[in-house]
């Protein structure tokens, strides 16, 4: 089963979650991030090549035009090699694990396994960026501290300050009674700031 | 079932190899009722609520029906498919087989269900057959793989003969199946070593978290896949090895002469520490030469370097074993570079014109320090200065320059030979070519050395003295004392800076030739498998009603962690000086040394 909806990002850009349905234990979101715009591209590569130009009229060196050219070509190929996402899913398959995988321009893809033994809930944190934004995020075991928390990762690099519309909460994979009724609550605006808040008051959800 | 009520009925123990054959149920002669394995009563705890996961190897998606030989991992609810028994064996001699496994590997491998590969339509007593083997081979829960020919459809069934411990939980399971690589598994290493208790007393399975369980099955049963089909066995296996064993003429030669040949160089190596360690060498003069001299420091770190990798005992772990790979493989590419050097610099006779040079070049450099000197002693940028210790610093340094300038005169003749020589040097390594070089450029430009300390003291003592006095007199009288030798020690700033950053950069590149973990990257590069950060799924071709299939793949660590993970010690006689700390001593006037003193941070 396949559903596909679009949002808009904090930064304006369009991006489409599609929700997939394998099996009763498989399920994936995937976001699909704004493209690169030609736009920003001729913008960043005429200012580059005009401030070559204009050092070169001063210097008379003919290298600074060729070295102007690779630094735009690396550049460019830096930046989708490196940085820009063009899409994000969130595969969790039951008893087993999530899954998140960041698939690049340039085609390259990094994956991260979580396994279900590592993770201790998954919790939606506020942040504040200028207007508040929600994200998802994973809260990972201490192998130390039974009641302690190792590491919050973040799910979707990307985030919307509509994901809470887009996870409902009945959707959502089969983690654990309790992560669900901590969304229910969640979802009722009494939201988590921080993961110090989580630790202290944990009771105060029952 | 007939195969049951035959089987309880004609007990004969005296039939104890009756050789178990597909067919119709009532071609079986005297099938014996065994007592139920050991592997039973650990499977037959399970964790409610988990779906069942059955880890099977790629290579057995193709091989005929059989029997599904493995590990049931209660905790996770996951069994790892390890080999396929085909037909006909005898259930006594697959038991031997397992007892041989566990004992080799101590890993409990069970007989976990049956596999049907279904080549024509109309098997139905196949598979009425391999249902009936479940009473031979009691295991919790019996797993029910088969496919079709040809076709991806698959279907899992996991049953269970034991009463459900809560009402409502269902008698079949859920299965999910997760394929797997199994020649990557085995020879791929997790990142990090899950941290597996060493387990002396009794047969009981060390209990890895999660996935690291399967990996840890595949390595411990090595055992089991070391027979292929050629070999004439009681038992046919089909597994990753089952074509043909894996082997190497190369790695077998190197391995037989390996032995003899590190016994070799291990003597020569300690013959050459016991000389090195000789009392003569312990004397005054001679150890504070050694202890500062670079290149000393090098060849000590080699030879340490390499007892380590032709030592003769074996390495305990794989992180012993890659850091000896490491060594060896720095080591070669560090010989090879040294020899590239050395055919250069023989290749067009290129010493001679560099010893030449050398002179002309000293001179000129002592000539330009002279009209400094003179310059300073006048009235350098119109400044008025105390006339008198002008004239006694002046011509202080005036005099060292003159006595290094006869120095280099005297030494002109053997320069040839000794650069000669520093050539031969780089058979050993390029590092000690450099680490020598770097030697002759400290001894090269001694003289700037000394005028620096001079400067730098005279200044520190100025410094100090003002400071004293800016305390005393703060914002009540003008300082009227002022810095004679400041303009000089700035330029001998300049210059020793450029000298320490010369030996700075020399420095890094033996560091860097020393410490980079050059195997584990051509690992990483070549056999990405082989290091692991984890792993990835990958969910396969589904249809309604089927079990769900994924596709588990090694997911290779990433090179930055490769270089902090296996990264070599390095030398740490190389001072390395901090950009910071480095401005912040020659505005204080604190000395910067170019060996490593005693207080300093290791790095």
């Amino acid at each position: 089963m396949e559903d596909e909806r679009s949002f808009s990002d904090i930064c304006g850009g369009r991006l489409a979650l599609q929700r997939r349905y394998y099996s009763p234990s498989c399920r994936e979101f995937c976001l699909s991030c704004p493209r690169l715009s030609l736009r920003s591209l001729t913008a960043v590569t005429c200012t580059v090549w005009l401030a070559a130009y204009g050092l070169f009229t001063l210097c008379e060196n003919s290298m600074i035009l060729s070295a102007a050219i690779f630094i735009t070509l690396l550049g460019l190929l830096g930046y989708l090699h490196f940085v820009k996402i063009d899409q994000e899913t969130l595969l969790i398959i039951d008893s087993l694990g999530i899954q998140m995988t960041s698939s690049y321009a340039s085609g390259k893809e990094s994956t991260t396994f979580i396994e279900m033994g590592k993770v201790k809930d998954v919790v939606i944190n506020e942040a504040i960026y200028m207007k508040v934004i929600y994200y998802l995020c994973i809260l990972l075991k201490d192998p130390m501290e039974p009641h302690g928390i190792s590491q919050v990762v973040p799910v979707f690099q990307v985030s919307t300050e509509q994901l809470s519309k887009v996870f409902s909460p009945k959707k959502i994979c089969y983690l654990s009674p309790f992560s669900a009724f901590l969304l229910l609550l969640m979802f009722s605006r009494n939201v988590n700031s921080s993961c110090q808040d989580y630790l202290r008051t944990p009771d105060s959800y029952f | 079932m007939g195969l049951v009520s035959r089987g309880a009925a004609a007990a004969g123990v005296g039939a104890a190899s009756a050789v178990v054959r597909p067919g119709p149920p009532h071609a079986v002669p005297h099938p014996i009722p065994t007592p139920p394995p050991e592997g039973a009563a650990l499977g037959s705890s399970r964790v409610p609520g988990m779906v069942l996961k059955a880890f099977f190897p790629t290579c057995c998606a193709s091989a005929d029906s059989g029997l599904l030989v493995g590990r049931w991992v209660p905790e996770q609810s996951s069994a790892v498919v390890l080999a396929v028994v085909h037909f006909p064996f005898i259930p006594l001699q697959v038991k031997e087989l397992l007892a041989q496994v566990h004992q080799a590997g101590r890993v409990g491998l069970a007989v976990l269900g049956t596999w049907c590969h279904r080549r024509q339509e109309a098997e139905e007593s196949l598979g009425h057959f391999l249902e009936g083997l479940g009473t031979i081979f009691s295991h919790e829960p019996w797993l029910q793989l088969c496919r079709e020919q040809g076709s991806k459809l698959w279907s899992c069934k996991a049953t269970r003969r034991q009463v459900p411990p809560c009402p409502g939980a269902p008698y079949e399971d859920q299965v999910m199946l997760v394929f797997y690589d199994q020649r990557k598994v085995l020879l791929s290493q997790l990142h990090p070593p899950a941290a597996l208790p060493d387990c002396l007393a009794g047969d009981a399975a060390p209990s890895a978290g999660g996935l690291a369980a399967v990996f840890d099955t595949v390595a411990r049963s090595e055992a089991l896949f070391r027979s292929d089909r050629f070999d004439d066995g009681p038992v046919r296996l089909s597994h990753w090895q089952s074509d043909g064993v894996e082997a190497s003429i190369l790695a077998e030669l190197a391995k037989r002469a390996s032995g003899p040949v590190c016994v070799l160089l291990a003597c020569l190596l300690s013959l050459v520490s016991a000389a090195s360690a000789c009392r003569l060498f312990k004397l005054w003069p001679l150890s504070f030469v050694w202890s500062k001299l670079s290149v000393c420091e090098q060849l000590r770190h080699r030879l340490e370097q390499l007892t380590l990798v032709f030592s003769t005992q074996k390495a305990e772990n794989p992180t012993q074993l890659m850091r000896k790979a490491n060594v060896l493989v720095s080591v070669l590419l560090d010989v090879a570079l040294g020899l590239a050097l050395l055919s250069w610099l023989r290749g067009k006779d290129r010493i001679g014109p560099l010893a030449e040079a050398l002179v002309p070049v000293a001179d000129h450099v002592a000539e330009e320090l002279q009209h400094l000197l003179q310059w300073l002693m006048g009235a350098p940028a119109g400044l008025k200065m105390n006339r008198a210790l002008d004239q006694v610093l002046g011509r202080f340094f005036l005099y060292h320059l003159h006595l290094w300038i006869s120095y280099i005169h005297l030494m002109s003749p053997f320069i040839e030979r000794i650069l000669w020589h520093v050539g031969l040097s780089a058979c050993l390594g390029l590092t000690v070519a450099l680490s020598i070089l770097s030697d002759i450029i400290a001894l090269l430009t001694f003289h700037i050395y000394c005028f620096y300390v001079y400067g730098a003291r005279l200044y520190c003592l100025k410094i100090c003295g003002l400071s004293s006095l800016w305390r005393l007199f703060r914002g009540k009288k003008w300082n009227v004392l002022r810095q004679r030798v400041d303009s000089c020690s700035y330029d001998l700033d300049q210059l020793r800076l450029l000298v320490v950053a010369v030996q700075g950069l020399m420095h890094l590149l033996v560091d860097l030739i020393n410490s980079l973990p050059l195997y584990s990257l051509g690992l990483r590069l070549c056999r990405p498998y082989r290091l692991a950060a984890g792993v990835k799924f990958r969910v396969l071709e589904h249809e309604a009603g089927r079990p769900l299939r994924l596709l588990m793949q090694i997911n290779p660590l990433p090179y930055g962690r490769v270089v902090h993970t296996y990264r070599l010690p390095s030398c740490g006689c190389h001072p390395t000086h901090p950009w910071g700390s480095l401005c912040r001593k020659l505005f204080f006037g604190e000395l910067i040394y170019p060996w490593r003193q005693r207080g300093d941070k290791q790095a």
